[in-house]
C-alpha cells in the first residue's frame, strides 16, 4: 500500500515536470528572440546567442526609436486601437441592450437577432468587401481599418447575455419612476456591467492591435500602415534592408533590428496579458459551450 | 398604455439604428457584391455596370493548372490541423488534471496560452528567424547534435508539417481551457466511488475522466468539420514562399494572389464563392450532426 502511494506521488511529480518543460518549450522561441534582439550584431550573427543576450546592447532598440516609419506606424496602430475600441464598445452596448429584452415586450427582437446573426453566417468575401470599402472612399484612411469590423456579433451576444442576468426589478422600478430606456442603459445597466464591458474592450483592443491583413489591402501607402502591417512587410521581405547609413552598420544588423521590432510590437500584449488571462477563461467557455 | 409602450419601444429601435446601418453597409452590401463572380468586373464601373459573363469565371477557375493541387493542400493541411488540434489539447488537459499543485497548473497555463494572443506577424517573424537554414537557432542546434539541417519553410516535404506544428504551438494552450472547464464539471463523487472500487489513476482516467468529457470532444470534433477548407490564411501567407507553393498554397492564398496581385477580381470572387458555398454546406452538416449527437444548439 505504501509503495503504491509513493509510486502515485512519483507519477504526479513526473507529470508536473513534463508539463513545466512543455510550458517552457512554448516560450523558448520568444525568449530566444528577446535575447537575440538585445545582443550585439557580431555576437548575434555568430550564432552563439541562445536564451541569454551576449554582449548586451540596446543599439537595435535605439535604432528603431529613431526610425520614422516605425514610429509612424506605431501611431497609426494607437489611433486604430483608440477609435476601434470606442466605436465597437458603443455599438455593442447600444445593440446588446435592446436585444436583451424579451420578445414578448419587444416584438421586433427576433427580426433584429436574425438580421445580425446572418452577418455572422454569410459574408461577401474578400474581394466584394474590398470593392465596397473602396467605393465608399475609405481606402488609405484609418476608417477602413475601424468601420468594416465595427459590429462584433460575438461580443454583442456576450453583453446581451450579461444584461439578461441583471435583476428585472431594477428595470421595472426605474420605469415606474419614469426613466426611459436610455436612462436605464446608461445609468443602471452600464454601471452594473462594467467588468463585462472591460473584458470585451480588452479583447477588442488585442484584436485591433494584432490585425494586419486589412492594413495590407486597404492602405496603398506604407506610411498609412499600422504597426503589424509594417512589420509584416519587413519580416517577409528578406532583401528589404532599411539600413542606409553605413556608419551605423557596425552597431546594428538587419536581423537584430527585425527582432527588436518584433519585441516592441509584442510588448503591449505582454502588458495586458495578465488581465487577459484573468478574463478570458469565463468568456471562451461562455461563448463556445454554453449549455 | 399601448402608445406608451410604443414610444418606449421606439427608443429601442433608435438604439439599434447605428449597428443596423453598419451591418447593411459593411455586411449586406458586400453580400450583393457576390455578383462580381459572374462578371468581368471593372472597379470603376461598379457592381451593376460591369459586363456579365455567366459562369466563365468558374470555368476559368476549374481550368487553372494548380487548382486541384491547391484544393488537396487545403484539405490536407486543414485536416491535419483539426486532428492535432483535437488530440494535443485533450492530452495536455488530462495531464494538467493529474497535477496536484494548483500554482504549478496556473503557471503552465500562463506559459502555454501566450502564443494565442500574438499575431501571426509576430509569430511568423519569430519562426522565420529561428527556422532559417543558415542562421536559425533550430538548425544550429540540430547541427550541434549531428543532425542534417532542414529547410523547414522551403522544403515541400517539410512545409505542411511545419504549418501544423506551429499552429499547434499557437493554439493548443487556449484549446485546453475548454477541456479543463469540462473536467471540473465532472461529479467528484464518481471518482470517490471509483477509488472505493479499487480503480487506480489510469483506470480513473479511462473510465471516469474520458467518458466525462466525451460529449465535449464529440461536439468540438463535429464543429471543426466546418473548417476543412480553412487551412489558416494568415499563417500560410506569413510563412510560405514560391518554392513551397506546391505543398503549401491553399485556396485563400490563391484567392489573394488572383485578386490582389493579378487583379482578376471576377475569378477571385468566384474562387471565394466556391469556397464559401462548400464551407456553408459543411458547417450546416456539422451543426446538424452536433445537434443530433450532442444536443448542441447555437441559438
Amino acid at each position: 500500500m505504501g509503495s503504491k502511494k509513493s509510486s502515485q506521488q512519483l507519477a504526479t511529480i513526473v507529470i508536473s515536470i513534463a508539463m513545466l518543460v512543455l510550458g517552457i518549450v512554448c516560450l523558448l522561441p520568444v525568449i530566444h528572440i528577446i535575447a537575440f534582439s538585445l545582443s550585439s550584431p557580431a555576437a548575434a550573427n555568430s550564432g552563439k546567442v541562445l536564451l541569454w543576450p551576449i554582449e548586451f546592447s540596446l543599439d537595435a532598440y535605439t535604432y528603431i526609436m529613431d526610425e520614422p516609419k516605425f514610429g509612424k506606424s506605431f501611431l497609426v496602430s494607437l489611433e486604430r486601437v483608440g477609435l476601434g475600441l470606442s466605436i465597437s464598445c458603443l455599438l455593442t452596448l447600444l445593440t446588446a441592450y435592446p436585444l436583451s429584452k424579451e420578445s414578448a415586450r419587444f416584438r421586433s427582437r427576433t427580426f433584429y437577432v436574425w438580421f445580425f446573426v446572418t452577418t455572422m453566417l454569410f459574408s461577401g468575401g474578400l474581394i466584394p468587401t474590398y470593392m465596397v470599402v473602396r467605393a465608399y472612399g475609405l481606402l488609405d484612411t484609418i476608417w477602413a481599418l475601424v468601420l468594416p469590423g465595427a459590429v462584433q456579433v460575438f461580443n454583442i451576444t456576450l453583453m446581451l447575455n450579461f444584461f439578461r442576468g441583471l435583476p428585472k426589478e431594477l428595470d421595472e422600478s426605474a420605469f415606474v419612476d419614469g426613466a426611459g430606456h436610455w436612462t436605464i442603459l446608461f445609468r443602471i445597466s452600464l454601471p452594473l456591467s462594467l467588468p463585462s464591458l472591460a473584458t470585451i474592450a480588452l479583447f477588442t483592443m488585442v484584436g485591433h492591435w494584432n490585425a494586419w491583413f486589412d492594413g495590407l489591402i486597404y492602405m496603398n501607402r506604407p506610411e498609412h500602415y499600422p504597426l503589424q502591417t509594417y512589420l509584416q512587410t519587413i519580416v517577409t521581405n528578406p532583401d528589404m534592408s532599411r539600413i542606409t547609413n553605413f556608419a551605423e552598420l557596425k552597431n546594428i544588423s538587419t536581423r537584430t533590428v527585425k527582432t527588436a521590432q518584433i519585441i516592441v510590437a509584442m510588448l503591449p500584449i505582454i502588458v495586458v496579458y495578465p488581465f487577459l488571462q484573468r478574463f478570458f477563461v469565463k468568456g471562451i467557455v461562455l461563448g463556445s459551450v454554453k449549455g | 398604455m399601448n402608445s406608451k409602450r410604443w414610444s418606449k419601444n421606439l427608443q429601442l429601435h433608435i438604439m439599434l439604428i447605428p449597428a443596423t446601418l453598419f451591418a447593411i453597409l459593411f455586411s449586406y452590401v458586400p453580400i450583393t457584391g457576390i455578383v462580381i463572380a459572374f462578371q468581368r468586373f471593372i472597379p470603376n464601373r461598379g457592381f451593376f455596370k460591369s459586363t456579365w459573363v455567366g459562369l466563365d469565371n468558374f470555368i476559368y477557375m476549374l481550368n487553372m493548372p494548380d487548382i486541384y493541387q491547391v484544393l488537396y493542400n487545403t484539405v490536407f493541411i486543414a485536416l491535419m490541423k483539426i486532428i492535432a488540434g483535437l488530440i494535443v489539447p485533450i492530452v495536455v488537459a488530462l495531464l494538467l488534471n493529474e497535477m496536484k499543485k494548483k500554482v504549478l497548473v496556473r503557471s503552465v497555463q500562463t506559459m502555454i496560452y501566450l502564443p494565442h494572443f500574438l499575431s501571426w506577424v509576430i509569430l511568423g517573424g519569430i519562426l522565420i528567424d529561428i527556422l532559417s537554414v543558415e542562421n536559425g537557432i533550430i538548425n544550429k542546434v540540430m547541427q550541434g547534435v549531428g543532425l542534417p539541417s532542414v529547410f523547414f519553410l522551403g522544403d515541400n516535404s517539410w512545409f505542411p508539417f511545419t504549418l501544423v506544428i506551429t499552429d499547434v504551438w499557437k493554439e493548443f494552450g487556449f484549446a485546453t481551457i475548454i477541456y479543463m472547464a469540462a473536467l471540473t464539471s465532472i461529479d467528484p463523487t464518481i471518482y470517490e466511488a471509483a477509488i472505493i472500487d479499487g480503480a487506480n489513476r489510469w483506470k480513473q482516467t479511462f473510465h471516469v475522466t474520458l467518458p466525462g468529457i466525451t460529449p465535449i470532444i464529440i461536439l468540438l470534433g463535429v464543429l471543426s468539420m466546418g473548417n476543412v477548407l480553412n487551412a489558416g490564411f494568415e499563417q500560410v501567407f506569413m510563412l510560405y514562399s514560391p518554392s513551397v507553393y506546391e505543398s503549401g498554397d491553399i485556396i485563400d492564398t490563391l484567392l489573394y494572389r488572383v485578386g490582389f496581385v493579378d487583379a482578376q477580381f471576377g475569378v477571385a470572387t468566384a474562387v471565394g464563392l466556391f469556397k464559401s458555398v462548400i464551407a456553408a454546406l459543411l458547417i450546416g452538416t456539422s451543426y446538424w450532426l452536433a445537434y443530433r449527437l450532442a444536443g448542441y444548439r447555437i441559438f
